[in-house]
């Protein structure tokens, strides 16, 4: 059994706060130290916020869980300081392949975009991508953020009181209490806090059971990722075969939904399923088996005033696309910039509102996706059957056919359309992929990458344009960025900004999202899309 | 000018593309046939392309009778 999830990362000590008279008060409060909690605490913390984590465990989660880490979400890590640890660790995979029946009918290459710092995807077990955040939590806590990581606090209770949330936490020297002006709910699928709150959590329930295996094996399969239909050796059901690190494979089996789960868990079942999908003669070992079934479900709202819900406890998809932890991320990395600016009173409340509103946004969308995946995959009538073998009959042949063979649909970031924060786009010619609203492409410049200029603050992007080193507005300090087409000789840069453009200058959110675009520099124009941006037009 | 259903009788030699349609169905089961359709509507709606106008033909189908 692999050691590290017997260390204890963040064991309980006791902390003054239990011995406080009166009950101590914190900035911020995020319950759980799973990946969207770490990342949002780190967030806040390496930007001055204070930030108490409460975790009612002390050690990185059992088992692989997480297991497909999205460019998006290491463009985030890098902004967080802690992309390069996981991108050495991880895997990464470029070639997949799709099976139906007993036949190859198919095999796709990722072909990644050049001009990108990070890859399209790695592979990494979750109890790495946590145990590096606690070791990144670790180091800026001794450069002095203000981040306190408690193990072994339970929340018991939580009361929002208006201007701030009281929280009750128990412990093993019993229960002790806190405020905070705000709570950043990231307790998972099934979140005591949503469930004290009383709040609804309503989607689809999909009837079928996965089996999923780590299994350690020391054999020669390529770094792919292999995707069945309708295997030999799992009749009518799917099956999933995945490379992470440390020689464990990641295997999921799709089971049906009348079966017996603990029968199933058990080394005699999960064994001969195992052996008779890799063979005999393969030898490897058990690390970690799980049965799990899944729901399409997301909150009405995941701001409830000062609670806010952030990760799987605010909506949950099916694994099918990796979009659950990688738009956990994205949630914090909207959340970080805003919780923020509010806390310090230079953005108004309502500018939590566009969390809600671009990360409901961003969650239907993943709910959409992986609700088609699992439609495909698991075909739920007669009809959809024949036509879902169709596709991957046709697909054996014919090329028209494979973009619709739906084995997941990879996580993309959210470009947030329709966001209150957006100023309409004003580049005629502008590139559609880079209009407001959406995550900005990197780009290779000279030695470094365009991505590690952006972000934590607001950034006035000049190409091939005239603008002021900077400006401020209300107290938002806006630093420019200066690059003409010639930064890059591959093009990319403009390819991704420019499009049929001459010149242009963007304003880009903390969040490295574009908030708003121009032709020329526009002093007007740029300070009413940064009070737009700022939420100051929401009230 | 974005193309629209085609509606009215647009098929060269009808007779004989609906005994084409028939024979190739000749001698399958019901599963086959069931499987050579749903291939058959797949490759049609490639062929179309346009989802506004499958949009249309969806509809038309669903109604036989017209708008």
């Amino acid at each position: 059994m692999n050691k590290i999830f017997e260390v204890p990362l963040y064991p309980y000590t006791r902390h003054a706060d239990q011995d406080a008279a009166t009950p101590a008060h914190h900035r911020v409060v995020v319950v759980g130290a799973g990946p969207v909690g770490l990342a949002a605490a780190i967030d806040l913390a390496r930007q001055g916020v204070e930030v108490v984590v409460l975790d009612e465990n002390d050690k990185v989660s059992f088992g692989s869980r997480a297991i497909c880490f999205a460019k998006r979400t290491l463009e985030i890590a890098d902004r967080l300081g802690l992309g390069t640890p996981l991108v050495d660790k991880g895997v990464q995979w470029n070639i997949g392949k799709v099976f139906f029946d007993e036949r190859k009918v198919y095999d796709f290459n990722l072909l990644p975009e050049e001009g990108h710092k990070r890859p399209a995807f790695i592979n990494l077990q979750q109890y790495y991508f946590e145990d590096y955040l606690v070791q990144r939590a670790r180091a800026i806590q001794a450069e002095g953020a203000p981040l306190d990581l408690r193990g072994g606090n339970k929340v018991a209770r939580v009361a929002d009181h208006g201007d701030h949330v009281a929280l009750t936490i128990d412990t093993v020297d019993g229960p002790y209490s806190i405020t905070a002006d705000y709570v950043i709910a990231c307790d998972g699928a099934a979140s005591p806090i949503r469930s004290m709150m009383g709040l609804d959590f309503v989607g689809r329930v999909f009837e079928d059971n996965f089996l999923i295996a780590d299994v350690i094996m020391e054999a020669d399969f390529p770094t792919e990722r292999w995707f069945w239909f309708d295997p030999p050796f799992n009749r009518g059901q799917s099956a999933l075969l995945h490379k992470q690190p440390d020689g464990v494979w990641r295997i999921d089996l799709q089971l049906g939904w009348d079966i017996d789960k603990e029968q199933e868990k058990k080394p005699e079942k999960v064994i001969p399923r195992l052996k008779a999908m890799l063979g005999d003669d393969v030898e490897f070992s058990l690390e970690w088996v799980s049965i799990y079934t899944f729901q399409c479900r997301r909150m009405e709202k995941f701001r409830h005033n000062r609670v806010i819900f952030a990760g799987d406890s605010a909506h949950q998809v099916s694994p099918f696309g990796a979009r659950g932890a990688n738009s956990g991320l994205q949630d914090t990395d909207n959340l970080a910039w805003k919780l923020k600016l509010v806390l310090e009173g230079r953005a108004p409340e309502a500018l939590l509102d566009s969390y809600d509103a671009e990360r409901i946004f961003g969650a239907d969308e993943n709910i959409l996706n992986s609700s088609r995946s699992t439609d495909f995959i698991t075909p739920k009538s007669e009809i959809s059957r024949i036509f879902r073998n169709a596709v991957l009959d046709l697909s054996e042949h014919h090329a028209f056919a494979r973009p619709l063979v739906n084995s997941g649909r990879l996580s993309m970031p959210c470009t947030y359309d329709g966001s209150p924060l957006n100023t309409p786009d004003a580049l005629p010619g502008g590139p559609a992929r880079t209009r407001p609203g959406s995550p900005c492409p990197d780009v290779a410049l000279g030695n470094g990458f365009l991505l590690d200029s952006l972000g934590d603050r607001f950034t006035l992007l000049a190409i091939n344009a005239d603008a002021p080193d900077g400006l401020s507005e209300d107290g938002i300090a806006v630093t420019r960025l200066s690059l003409t087409d010639k930064d890059d000789a591959t093009g990319a840069l403009a390819a991704r900004y420019l499009g049929d453009a001459p010149a242009a200058v963007y304003l880009i959110r903390p969040d490295q999202h574009v908030a708003a675009r121009w032709p020329t520099y526009d002093a007007v124009a740029i300070r009413a899309a940064l009070r737009r941006a700022t939420g100051q037009e929401m009230q | 000018m974005p193309t629209d259903l085609i509606l009215t009788p647009n098929m060269d030699r009808p007779d004989d593309i609906y005994a084409d349609l028939l024979a190739a169905h000749e001698g399958l089961s019901k599963a086959e046939s069931d499987a050579l359709n749903a291939r058959l509507i797949l490759i049609l709606m490639n062929q179309i392309g346009e989802r506004r106008v499958l949009a249309q033909a969806l509809a038309a189908a669903r109604v036989p009778e017209g708008s």
